[in-house]
């Protein structure tokens, strides 16, 4: 119902770019396909072809770009601090993640429909709205520093948001649907009389979640992890917003180069390196959405 | 029983309104092969997740060898379980499965390897050792089960219905298997079935459950010949149950009087009134009209109504008056066919009767010496 939409959705993110359907025949399904595959083409393909080709045409033709990008100090700092944020916001996500999963699983029919109407909800409102609201709360004179404040926990605001923090914090706030909801997936697969039987041959309840419990729902953990990597690689409204132009990440400084300093040359080459990472990332771990949405073996 | 292994004192479990659990007790003796026989909803797998500590009784007392296990962890129990649909964790070799419950209680390796190779040869699953367990027939997963849960030398092996998903035939070979494995581990073995059929088969006693509460506790033999309620002698094996009045006649012997008929007795017992009077269907002798009623005098002329056919036996539905009875025949050269009049005697011997009231009725008690046993 809700979590093969939410799956497909996660799907379509990582990988429509390089699902093209084969065309044969010439029915009116056909001339659909026909149809949308020129759409993606005109769309999709060709600003991206074009953003690779300046990539080696701009300023002077060659792979010069590359190579000085490889040796620009700045770059170096922006996918860094990309790297980290993102391992971060991946690391949490997945321990938040798991730990609501575990929650749905073990809750009654009813709350589980609440708490699943819960982690789906953020997913229909805009992601700029929420970036906005987290600022209102976060900012120095925003709803959590004078609640702090004024408890006398605090003596004066502390920065709460243009920051890492602020970052990580909307970037995990974003993610945590996607992460809950393979997880969720494989755990509700688990059969729960297992880690019982575990215990009544003789492993703790710490063994027989490290032995049993957490092996079983590694498919999900894993399908989570690559879903929010591949997003967080190329987050830009979020940190862009609550990192306040102090927690610059790569699709941001990507923005900035071309609005801004007009650095096309920087700019293309940077899309497409990260174009290639995140491909190769699909390209090598996109069979582990399927096996989380593969039918339950008996 | 001073001695005993594991008792179980006045047990009650309630789930909300239902009542799974009544003052359910009972002593299992070391060594045994002990059935809790029942319909769905009868609590027998409550009682056995009461006993295997994944759940906690609302009253009464559990002891192992007079200690209070009541509300001991399942870790803590070393009682090994085999559960419906055998619970294999499926990440994991058959190997790996067996070696659980070593591994978690941190044995030495060689010990591991060497426990592990005996109970597979045990049960004669060491050529899929590497497997997984979706590789493996219905009846393999039940021996890996089995393995699983005896490697740790458990004091109690509890079964909750390890047959059920099994073929009649697969089933039939198991249980020779599994009463082979008893005699040879010497473990006390629970096991729960509903299948009246598998717990005559196996089991050194039965425990029947209905509605939460012990109906009655014997060995097969008794619990089949002498059931102590109407309901465990409609739940075991086939049955006729006939509403009659038991009569002492002048010489102090029991006879019943039913349907305008006078059935004598083979016990003598201190009972008189309306009773339910059963006989089991192969205790019934049928001859056909014309023929010699092999000098029986109780006897009762019926109607053939049907005939079944099954193999080594057959059974054949007499009607006697408004009233109709099961009689089964093992080997009939000519067996009768609908229509055909028939002569049926009792075996006295094999005559029970129950009273009125469904409680133990003191003719069942009186004359039934392998039920105090």
């Amino acid at each position: 119902m809700i979590l093969p939409s939410a799956i497909a959705l996660g799907r379509e993110f990582a990988g429509a770019r390089f699902q093209i359907a084969p065309v044969r025949g010439l029915s009116v399904q056909d001339g659909l396909v026909i149809g949308s595959v020129l759409v993606l083409i005109a769309c999709y393909l060709l600003p991206l072809g074009a953003v690779v080709a300046l990539s080696f045409l701009v300023p002077v033709p060659g792979i010069g770009n590359y190579w000085s990008i490889f040796q620009n100090a700045t770059v170096h700092a922006v996918v860094g601090k990309t790297l980290w944020i993102s391992s971060l916001t991946v690391g949490l996500t997945l321990l938040l993640g798991y730990i609501t999963a575990y929650a749905l699983v073990q809750a009654g029919p009813v709350a589980r429909k609440l708490m699943l109407a819960g982690v789906l909800l953020p997913l229909w409102i805009s992601v700029l709205v929420r970036n906005y609201a987290w600022i209102a709360l976060l900012s120095p004179g925003g709803i959590v520093n004078s609640i702090l404040i004024r408890w006398g926990w605090l003596d004066q605001p502390v920065s709460l948001v243009r920051n890492s923090f602020g970052v990580v914090l909307g970037m995990v706030h974003y993610m945590l649907p996607y992460a809950i909801l393979p997880i969720y997936a494989q755990m509700a697969r688990i059969d729960s009389t297992l880690p019982h039987l575990a215990r009544s041959l003789g492993a703790s309840p710490r063994q027989a979640f490290i032995r049993v419990f957490l092996p079983l729902s590694r498919p999900g953990l894993a399908a989570a992890a690559f879903l929010t990597s591949i997003m967080s690689l190329g987050f830009y409204l979020t940190p862009a917003m609550l990192g306040g132009g102090k927690t610059v990440m790569v699709a941001e400084f990507i923005s900035i180069q071309v609005t801004e300093t007009l650095r096309w040359d920087i700019a293309t080459t940077l899309s497409t390196l990260l174009l290639l990472v995140t491909g190769a990332l699909v390209w090598r771990f996109s069979h582990l959405l399927e096996l989380a949405t593969a039918k339950p073996k008996t | 029983m001073s001695s005993s292994f594991l008792t179980i004192d006045s047990i009650c479990k309630r789930y909300g309104l239902l009542r799974a659990l009544e003052a359910v007790s009972l002593d299992v003796t070391q060594g045994e092969f002990l059935t809790l026989l029942g319909p769905s909803g009868s609590g027998k797998s409550t009682l056995l997740a009461i006993l295997a500590g994944f759940a906690e009784p609302d009253q009464g007392i559990v002891r192992l060898n007079g200690r209070d296990i009541t509300r001991l962890a399942p870790e803590a129990r070393r009682f090994g379980v085999v559960p419906q649909g055998y619970g294999l964790f499926p990440h994991l070799t058959v190997y790996e499965n067996i070696a659980f419950p070593l591994r978690v209680r941190r044995s030495r390796s060689a010990s591991i390897n060497g426990r592990v190779r005996q109970v597979m040869e045990l049960l004669q699953i060491g050529s899929v050792k590497s497997r997984l367990p979706r590789e493996l027939s219905g009846g393999q997963q039940q021996r890996v089960a089995l393995a699983r849960a005896l490697s740790f030398e458990p004091d109690l092996l509890l079964l909750d219905e390890p047959m059920s998903a099994l073929d009649a035939l697969l089933r039939r070979d198991l249980q020779a298997e599994l009463v082979r494995l008893h005699r040879q581990v010497g473990t006390t073995f629970v096991y729960v079935t509903h299948d009246q059929q598998e717990a005559l088969a196996l089991s050194d006693r039965i425990v029947v459950l209905n509605h939460g509460r012990i109906e009655q506790i014997g060995t097969p033999r008794s619990i089949y010949a002498q059931p102590a309620t109407r309901f465990v002698a409609n739940f075991l094996g086939k049955n006729n149950l006939l509403q009659a009045t038991a009569a002492i006649g002048p010489l102090g012997r029991l006879h019943f009087h039913w349907n305008g008929h006078r059935i004598a007795a083979g016990v003598t017992a201190p009972f008189e009134g309306p009773c339910s009077l059963t006989i089991r269907p192969e205790a019934i002798v049928l001859t056909k009209v014309g023929h010699s009623s092999q000098g029986t005098k109780d006897r009762i002329l019926g109607t053939v109504v049907n005939h079944t056919f099954h193999g080594a036996s057959a059974d054949v539905i007499v009607a006697v008056g408004h009233e109709s009875l099961t009689v089964t025949l093992t080997a009939a050269a000519s067996p009768p066919v609908p229509g055909d009049e028939v002569w049926l005697a009792f075996d006295a011997e094999r005559l029970w009767c129950l009273p009125e009231a469904d409680t133990i009725s003191p003719a069942a008690s009186a004359t039934s010496p392998e039920l105090a046993a």
